[in-house]
């Protein structure tokens, strides 16, 4: 992902054409408390395109049957949209080779599985991992886990008052002790874009395997992990315009092949006796068990979606509204904007001087303005910026400059009410 | 929709503006709770001074969003000086209030103030707010160390 897009799309306006891109999500076209939907939460989950529900609904209709099984029409077609979507993911990512692409659960179990698989095996005590205070807790806590198990040591880098990253902590903490980096690649909270590859070098420098937590950076501009040259890259499908319950692990073939499987059971075996039992090729060690198959094609027509209109494009578009959100929330006065970073994706973490979230929340819902109130499952963060919470409005291919002036609308209404 | 101003009322405002009883812990406090809604962040420790089934002082501390906060405070205003068996009865009427979809008989008469707090039930995403407090109360009369939860 580029920091920031260039100038000459930015000045072009948004790169296409909006009202088409709503038309394409069913769920928009509803009131909420008699007013137009107005979604300012895909950093929790993205509403799916039409495409998306259809091609689910396509995979039952029609194709529906175990995949790698059975010797039938239907278990060949399932097998083909399975690992066709593969190779779509593969694509998208720029892996190398479709075997690195691993599905699993979501962005969390894909660090869950880095953590079990590969890191547990090999750390030691006295052996660090290195993190950053703006992590998510399924950033943290998977760490937490296996230090707990190996004796391993935790250390957080950490960042300025404008949520980013310090760079020179950063630098001094990743030493010969360090085995793995893992960082996100933007955070959820803040919707700082880290500079991760030069945390991927320091990374490398150190010998240590860099991790990237793709869960809010993968919807929102292109991601090449053969250019980042990270170790591990995990995604949710469903804060990419996908199914829920769907992610996807990235890893390179070394460090898959010689990782632990993560769970035992069908289709992650080569052959099993009582006495031993040896495991399949990658991917399929990683994936025990009848897989999300649906899942997988919603994945697939998702990323088809997000490439139809470019993800330099959906980059850009996301920009221009950011920085219209940043412009007209920064006018309210009482209004404090949490991460101010030079290079954010389409977040914007604020705060209004004497409301809870949680109030301003519920009022902006009463003006159909869904957003997120709450400290993101990122508690450490909260702490850093000494408030118990913010209010989160986090941006997609379908907002629009409208959506942040309900937004202001709403938080006028909160001022009225509080200030009365 | 929702008049805003059923659950924003002046009173509930200005308990959030100046909670009473708050951040304080009676010199006397023999009986205290922690109630954590971990999802929200709403965070309070009830302090209770109970002497010969009395409530002779109570205070809380911690932080909240304005349901939670005035509940609380309008809770510790209503219960100071009051029979212990007043408080358990209150907590049973004021989560009535906050949850039954029909009232017996006029609410009111016993709660007084405490009725402002109707409004909450319009909105079920925030009774865990409202009732968070009472909750840590009972634990804190009850001698119940663990953490309360209303989420």
């Amino acid at each position: 992902m580029s920091p920031v897009p260039d100038l000459a799309a930015r000045r072009a306006g948004s790169p296409f054409d909006v009202t088409r891109v709503r038309a394409e999500f069913p769920i928009l076209e509803q009131t909420i408390n008699d007013r137009p939907l107005v979604y300012l939460d895909s950093g929790a989950t993205s509403q799916k395109p039409r495409r998306v529900i259809d091609a689910i609904r396509r995979y039952y209709e029609t194709d529906n049957a175990n995949v790698h099984r059975g010797l039938h029409a239907l278990s060949e077609r399932a097998t083909n949209d399975y690992e066709g979507a593969r190779d779509t993911v593969r694509a998208f990512l720029n892996a190398a080779d479709r075997r690195e692409i691993v599905f699993v659960r979501g962005a969390t179990e894909g660090l869950n599985l880095v953590a079990q698989s590969w890191a547990r095996p090999r750390l030691r005590p006295g052996d660090e991992i290195v993190v950053t205070t703006m992590e998510h807790h399924s950033n943290i806590v998977p760490w937490q886990l296996v230090c707990r198990q190996t004796g391993a040591r935790l250390r957080v880098a950490p960042i300025h008052d404008s949520g980013e990253l310090d760079m020179e902590a950063f630098s001094k903490l990743v030493n010969e002790r360090t085995r793995i980096v893992a960082v996100a690649h933007v955070s959820n909270a803040l919707g700082t874009i880290n500079p991760v590859r030069e945390i991927i070098a320091t990374a490398h420098d150190a010998g240590a395997i860099a991790v990237l937590d793709g869960a809010q950076a993968a919807a929102h501009g292109a991601v090449d992990v053969r250019a980042l040259g990270c170790d591990f890259y995990v995604l949710s499908s469903h804060k990419c315009y996908g199914p829920t319950g769907m992610g996807v692990l990235y890893g390179r073939t070394e460090l898959l092949e010689e990782a632990e499987p993560y769970q035992g059971g069908g289709d992650m075996i080569r052959t099993v006796s009582f006495e031993e039992s040896t495991w399949n090729d990658l991917p399929y060690k990683f994936e025990a068990g009848t897989p999300n198959i649906a899942g997988t094609v919603g994945l697939g027509a998702a990323i088809e979606f997000m490439s139809d209109l470019g993800m330099d494009a959906i980059a850009a578009h996301e920009h221009e509204i950011l920085e219209y959100a940043t412009e007209v929330l920064g006018e309210l006065e009482g209004v404090r904007i949490i991460g101010t970073a030079s290079a954010k994706a389409g977040i914007v973490s604020f705060v209004v001087d004497g409301v809870h979230p949680h109030d301003v929340g519920t009022i902006v819902d009463q003006h159909g303005v869904a957003v997120r109130a709450g400290h993101h499952c990122a508690m450490p963060l909260m702490r850093r910026f000494k408030v118990p919470a913010t209010t989160r409005a986090s941006l997609a291919v379908y907002n629009t400059r409208a959506d942040i002036d309900a937004l202001i609308a709403g938080l006028r209404k909160v001022k009225e009410i509080f200030d009365r | 929709m929702n008049d805003l101003r059923d659950l924003y009322e002046e009173v509930i405002l200005d308990h959030n503006r100046n909670p009473r009883n708050y951040p304080r812990r009676p010199e006397k406090t023999n009986c205290t709770a922690h109630g954590f809604n971990p999802i929200c962040g709403d965070e309070f420790f009830v302090h209770l001074h109970v002497d010969d089934g009395v409530i002779r002082d109570i205070g809380f501390d911690g932080a909240g969003c304005a349901i939670s906060t005035a509940s609380a405070s309008l809770m510790t205003e209503a219960l100071k000086g009051k029979p212990v068996a007043d408080a358990e009865r209150m907590f049973g009427e004021v989560h009535h209030l906050l949850t039954e979809e029909r009232q017996v008989g006029k609410p009111g008469e016993f709660l007084g103030k405490l009725t402002v707090l109707t409004g909450v039930k319009e909105y079920p995403m925030r009774v865990k707010c409202a009732t968070l407090a009472w909750h840590t109360m009972k634990a804190a009369l009850h001698d119940d160390a663990t953490t309360v939860t209303t989420e």
